[in-house]
């Protein structure tokens, strides 16, 4: 049967086609959606969220030594929070096969770097694979766990943006019969302490050679003829760019990405008249290529930053001097005001910015929605470095003195079970006197909303406790902790001046959930009365999508304000602001 | 129609229904038989950013994505962002284009810039082909604003060889049971427009 699915999709299917019994990860774009797919489509299998990618990753090393095959997924940040354990597992090899999916994000459109996690596989010395496509998503993820365990090896599967995102047709294959795997003692193997990593250490070389030999004859690497003397070696979506573009060439498409096919690459290269390596972001082929005494060219018609495309890939094909002609846009494009994302309507988070902009205070920011308090109108966040970094940077800001008007961390509640804990820790263990603001708006919310440790819920929906976050932070060692409804501008306002002035670390919690999720949140809507509104645009400077300029204007030709009451949530920030009380709810305002 | 291949531009803002328009269509031509890639970008855009969704359809699609300059059928959710990505277009392409206008908040609180007071007809200047449909007042007139995506999947319809019963079909299969009559209502009245406006 085939059916449409993303490479995310594929993915999911393909860990169900492949009998594995354990899906775990941390959300992160684009990677979200395959454990999402799992709990729905996939129920068979034991999928669950983790607190962070550490966890998630240890979490799947036992299932595999445990017996199982078990699939871990995140996006290409969060192996960084997982090099720790993955670099051991290395050693130590798989009982049950393990596949860890590292969805990279060239482009940076939903990330803060662009690192290229094909380069983590060769340092962590295991093999991956990378698909072009949905069919080989599937196809190669089933593929990875026979490899992972006939050599004894964790598997990255490499996805990227365009692949995790894009829908294709797949065909479907039916769960292959496995035969059970025990857990056997085996501390030599698995627990590395020096005298047994050490001899570990010789086993992944001698594995490695193994592997290259495997790269070899894989059917994942192969050579597409035309007859042409032009050859191009690449793989993921750079192939079906070039595929695009210059259909002609010969291709050597890897699949099996490390360690690679050297001879093979060097038999195509020496029947080749010139050969160009086509790849997205670092040159991770073309290097090794290269090292292997083998010419190739590549990078320097390409670039090394950002996304591929078809048009990059064409006219990298005509400065090599390959191709006559890329297609030029007939239409001149229009420049045209810019649309960044917001801050929902209703947002949480508003209420405790447009406080923080009040106060001019250093705001150290972290990975979530709010980090878009950091565009304009808002302007209110001074870093964001990674997962659980605000409080950290708060605590090195306030100790050298780096704001004379105070250090506040912000961090949302997904982020701060994450990773934002320890760095608390840090803050109550080296007495420093910063006010971390925990945004609780109860999901993971940049990535869709997904259950952590303090919903109440798992990821394949049972009920759970919910993580007191004040007793958590009291635990902490946490004596100045507050609740505040950050719909309340004054109160919070002064809740944030109030907490700042108190010594020692402070933990602030708002208290309003996400409005999107779990269950859209839609209150009586506001409008504005034009005969009260002075276009002071004091309305504006939150940026709420929900508020607009009207066509009326005051006698300075200025626009009054005017509210989509389709998107109003009800949150009364803009009430609260409003200094000629020209906003009121709708089933107070009446026409005179 | 002979012609096999279509790349067709879905953009609009997040929250209007792009990715659903483009699964849809996306759907509808494996059906009959076509290969067929959606590319999206998602993400941080669900935050009231520029949403872009690429539909390629053909025998064989190598790239998920479009190259600028070579898309059929732009289809545009609000009129500002059709006129952004007119300049992908093939000069003989056509725009699908609804009159919904939605002005970022970052407009309103910024000096210099401003909304295009005529997006429509600067999208005729640039593009010959331009059908532009009242969508936003259809969907509010069958009592849900978020009908605009549906209702030009409908003009759609008419420009690309597909059976109407496969669409409709399709998003029998893609929409909740409680929203399937009033998506048939706005596919139906979509497809209907397109045909009065080329009918002499």
């Amino acid at each position: 049967m085939k059916q449409l699915l993303s490479g995310n999709e594929a993915v999911a299917r393909g860990a169900f086609e492949a009998g594995v019994k354990m899906a775990v990860g941390y959300p992160g774009t684009p990677s979200t959606e395959i454990l999402e797919t799992m709990a729905v489509r996939h129920r068979s299998v034991y999928s669950q969220w983790s607190p962070n990618e550490k966890v998630a990753f240890e979490v799947g090393i036992g299932a595999s030594i445990g017996g199982a095959r078990a699939l871990v997924t995140m996006k290409h940040v969060g192996l960084n929070v997982a090099a720790d354990p993955l670099m051991t597992f290395a050693y130590t090899g798989v009982n049950g096969g393990f596949v860890v999916v590292s969805a990279d994000d060239p482009e940076m459109h939903s990330s803060q770097n662009e690192q290229d996690n094909r380069i983590f596989a060769r340092f962590a010395n295991i093999p991956f694979l990378e698909p072009a496509d949905s069919q080989e998503s599937k196809d190669m993820l089933v593929a990875a766990y026979e490899i992972s365990e006939r050599y004894d090896t964790p598997v990255m599967l490499r996805m990227t943006t365009r692949i995790s995102h894009t829908l294709g047709i797949v065909e479907l294959g039916e769960p292959v019969n496995l035969k059970e795997r025990k857990f056997v003692k085996s501390p030599e193997k698995y627990v590395m302490i020096p005298s047994n990593a050490r001899v570990r250490h010789v086993v992944v070389a001698e594995r490695l050679k193994e592997l290259a030999k495997y790269s070899e004859v894989t059917p994942f690497n192969r050579v597409e003829s035309n007859g042409s003397n032009i050859g191009i070696i690449s793989g993921g979506v750079a192939y079906q760019y070039a595929k695009e573009v210059a259909p002609r060439f010969d291709y050597f498409k890897i699949g099996f990405g490390y360690p690679l096919p050297l001879d093979a690459i060097r038999k195509f290269v020496e029947q080749h008249e010139r050969v160009l390596v086509v790849e997205e972001l670092e040159p991770v082929f073309e290097d090794q290529i290269k090292a292997a005494g083998i010419w190739v060219e590549g990078k320097k018609f390409f670039g090394a930053l950002g996304e591929l495309s078809p048009s990059r890939v064409a006219q990298g094909l005509k400065d090599a001097g390959l191709i006559d002609e890329v297609v030029k846009p007939e239409i001149t494009q229009e420049e045209l005001f810019p649309r960044p994302p917001v801050l929902c309507p209703g947002c949480p988070h508003r209420g405790a910015f447009m406080a923080l902009k009040k106060l001019g205070v250093a705001v150290t920011g972290d990975i979530g929605c709010y980090t878009l308090g950091v565009l304009k109108p808002l302007n209110s966040l001074d870093t964001c470095i990674c997962m659980g970094a605000s409080i950290g940077n708060a605590i090195g800001m306030e100790k050298v003195k780096g704001s004379e008007k105070g250090t506040v961390a912000v961090i949302g509640d997904s982020t701060f079970f994450h990773s934002g804990i320890t760095g608390l820790l840090d803050a109550v263990y080296n007495q420093s006197n910063v006010t971390v603001i925990i945004l609780d708006n109860r999901a993971t919310a940049m990535t869709g909303g997904q259950e952590h440790p303090g919903t109440g819920h798992t990821l394949m929906g049972d009920p759970v406790g919910r993580v007191d976050l004040h007793e958590l932070v009291q635990a902490l060692g946490v004596k100045n902790f507050e609740v505040v409804d950050a719909y309340d501008y004054d109160a919070t306002l002064a809740c944030i001046k109030r907490q700042m002035e108190t010594p020692g670390p402070s933990v602030i919690v708002t208290n309003r959930p996400c409005v999107l999720m779990p269950k859209r949140i839609m209150d009586e809507p506001y409008v504005i009365d034009a005969e009260l509104c002075n276009a002071c645009s004091a309305c504006f400077r939150i940026s709420c999508p929900a508020i607009a300029a009207s066509h009326e204007t005051n006698e300075h030709g200025s626009p009054k304000a005017i509210i989509d009451e389709t998107l109003c949530t009800g949150c009364t920030l803009c009430a609260q602001i409003c200094p000629t009380e020209a906003i009121v709810l709708k089933s107070q305002f009446v026409k005179v | 129609m002979t012609k096999q291949a279509y790349d067709i531009l879905i953009v609009g803002v997040g929250g209007q229904g792009v990715l659903l328009a483009s699964e849809i269509i996306s759907e509808v031509a494996m059906h009959a038989g076509l290969d067929v890639k959606k590319s999206e970008i998602h993400g941080m855009s669900q935050r009231g950013g520029v949403v872009t969704s690429h539909v390629r359809i053909g025998p064989k699609v190598y790239s998920p994505t479009i190259q600028q300059g070579e898309v059929d059928i732009l289809m545009g959710f609000e009129k500002a962002e059709a006129l952004r990505f007119a300049g992908w277009m093939k000069a003989a392409g056509t725009v699908i284009v609804s009159h919904t206008t939605l002005v970022p908040a970052i407009v309103t609180s910024t000096k210099g810039l401003h909304y295009p007071e005529d997006a429509i007809d600067d999208l005729k200047k640039k593009i010959h082909n331009v059908i532009d449909v009242e969508a936003d007042k259809i969907a509010a007139e069958l009592g849900n604003p978020r009908l605009v995506n549906t209702i030009l999947i409908g003009v759609l319809s008419n420009l690309l060889p597909f059976d109407e019963k496969l669409w409709t079909d399709t998003i029998k299969s893609q929409v909740k049971e409680k929203f399937v009559a009033v998506n048939l209502q706005a596919f139906a009245r979509g497809r209907s427009i397109h045909l009065a406006a080329v009918s002499p």
